[in-house]
């Protein structure tokens, strides 16, 4: 359950926005998180509440923006969505795909008073 | 209606970017006053793991410049990965100096096992932690200091999942699955055999007793990482060791660096 110290680093963003861009509470947390990022959306909100405790986002609203995986098709010469690494190609099936997008998460925006 | 710009009330989670503009109107009153309290919209764009990923630029950076060649050896518990380190250990420790970092979430059994091989190691619990992270790392490479040209071997804790994630700053990711486990393992675990630049198939000496398909582990794991670079070996009766401990030769003269005579 990498997901409650992955957001523990989200708190640790907040706080130091917080402190550059000077504000007092956090209502909502824009996350992205890639398909291919290795975590799970559910338990990243599942750990959500219980990490902000306390901090300038408690009780802040979590909206996960989900972002597809993408991946550049050796054969095809063309990019494909996948939603797994061990995906094959849709278009010819074959496995010599390098992951271009959906890999990462990260903290998009937040919405603060 | 918004007073501001005209848009529709109906809220759907998300705010309204108005022609590349930012829509203030979304508080309370659904109008932006000035002198009023209102909530506002701050652009962050950080990676979640953008802190790790500094410690362990800091860390590679570090190994680089005294040349010391760092591998991260992931694997699930029981795959044979700390007997695979000693009899590594053993193979290459006249020809190296080595230091070992071991992660688990509790005991220092592990450093213990390989401090009897004559090498330093540290051991990083990790408490309730799933994985090693590139802080926690760091700490244990400048309390080891180990010496430059040299190898520094990191068990990760044994888990699949977690440790894909997190750069420690290592050269590279070897990813350790044993036959007893199954040939399914880098469909199970996708994003440690693609973030993995070798897997070790360790136990093979064990093979004529399971139905454990290696063809079918060969070609799922190259499904999930093309590029993956696979050893077959058995930590126990030696074969393969050879092959591995010639991977790991070809990579420290890669990352030797000339040493200023003293």
């Amino acid at each position: 359950m990498h997901e409650m110290s992955l957001m523990q680093d989200v708190l640790e963003i907040i706080e130091d926005a917080a402190r550059e861009k000077k504000f007092g509470r956090v209502k909502t947390v824009w996350l992205e998180i890639g398909a291919l990022s290795g975590v799970d959306p559910q338990a990243m909100s599942f750990c959500f509440d219980a990490v902000m405790q306390g901090s300038v986002a408690s009780g802040a609203i979590l909206e996960i923006l989900h972002k597809p995986g993408l991946a550049w098709c050796m054969k095809c010469g063309k990019q494909v969505e996948i939603s797994a690494r061990f995906d094959a190609c849709e278009l010819c099936g074959s496995f010599e795909l390098q992951v271009t997008g959906g890999g990462g998460m990260r903290v998009k925006e937040l919405e603060v008073e | 209606m918004c007073t501001v710009c005209g848009c529709s009330d109906k809220r759907d989670g998300r705010y309204r970017k108005v022609k590349g503009g930012l829509h203030f109107g979304r508080g309370a009153a659904g109008l932006h006053v000035p002198g009023m309290s209102q909530s506002r919209l701050v652009q962050v764009e950080r990676d979640i793991l953008s802190k790790n990923d500094a410690y362990a630029g800091n860390n590679r950076s570090m190994l680089a410049e005294r040349g010391i060649l760092a591998l991260n050896l992931v694997s699930s518990p029981g795959s044979g990965k700390t007997t695979l380190l000693t009899r590594t250990i053993e193979r290459l420790k006249g020809g190296v100096p080595i230091s070992v970092i071991e992660g688990d979430q509790e005991t220092s059994f592990d450093a213990d096992r390989i401090r009897e091989t004559g090498v330093p190691a540290i051991q990083i619990n990790t408490g309730k932690g799933c994985h090693l992270d590139a802080r926690m790392v760091g700490d244990g490479i400048r309390q080891l200091n180990p010496q430059q040209n040299s190898l520094l071997l990191i068990e990760n804790v044994g888990n699949l999942v977690c440790p894909a994630s997190f750069d420690l700053g290592e050269a590279c990711k070897v990813a350790i699955l044993s036959v007893t486990e199954g040939e399914d393992k880098p469909l199970k675990y996708p994003d440690m055999f693609h973030a993995a630049s070798v897997m070790l198939i360790n136990k093979i000496d064990l093979l004529p007793y399971l139905e454990f398909d290696i063809g079918k582990c060969l070609d799922y794991a190259r499904r999930v990482n093309p590029d993956i670079h696979i050893i077959r070996l058995s930590a126990k009766s030696g074969e393969g060791l050879a092959e591995w401990a010639g991977w790991i030769g070809h990579k420290l003269a890669a990352c030797r660096i000339e040493l200023e005579p003293a």
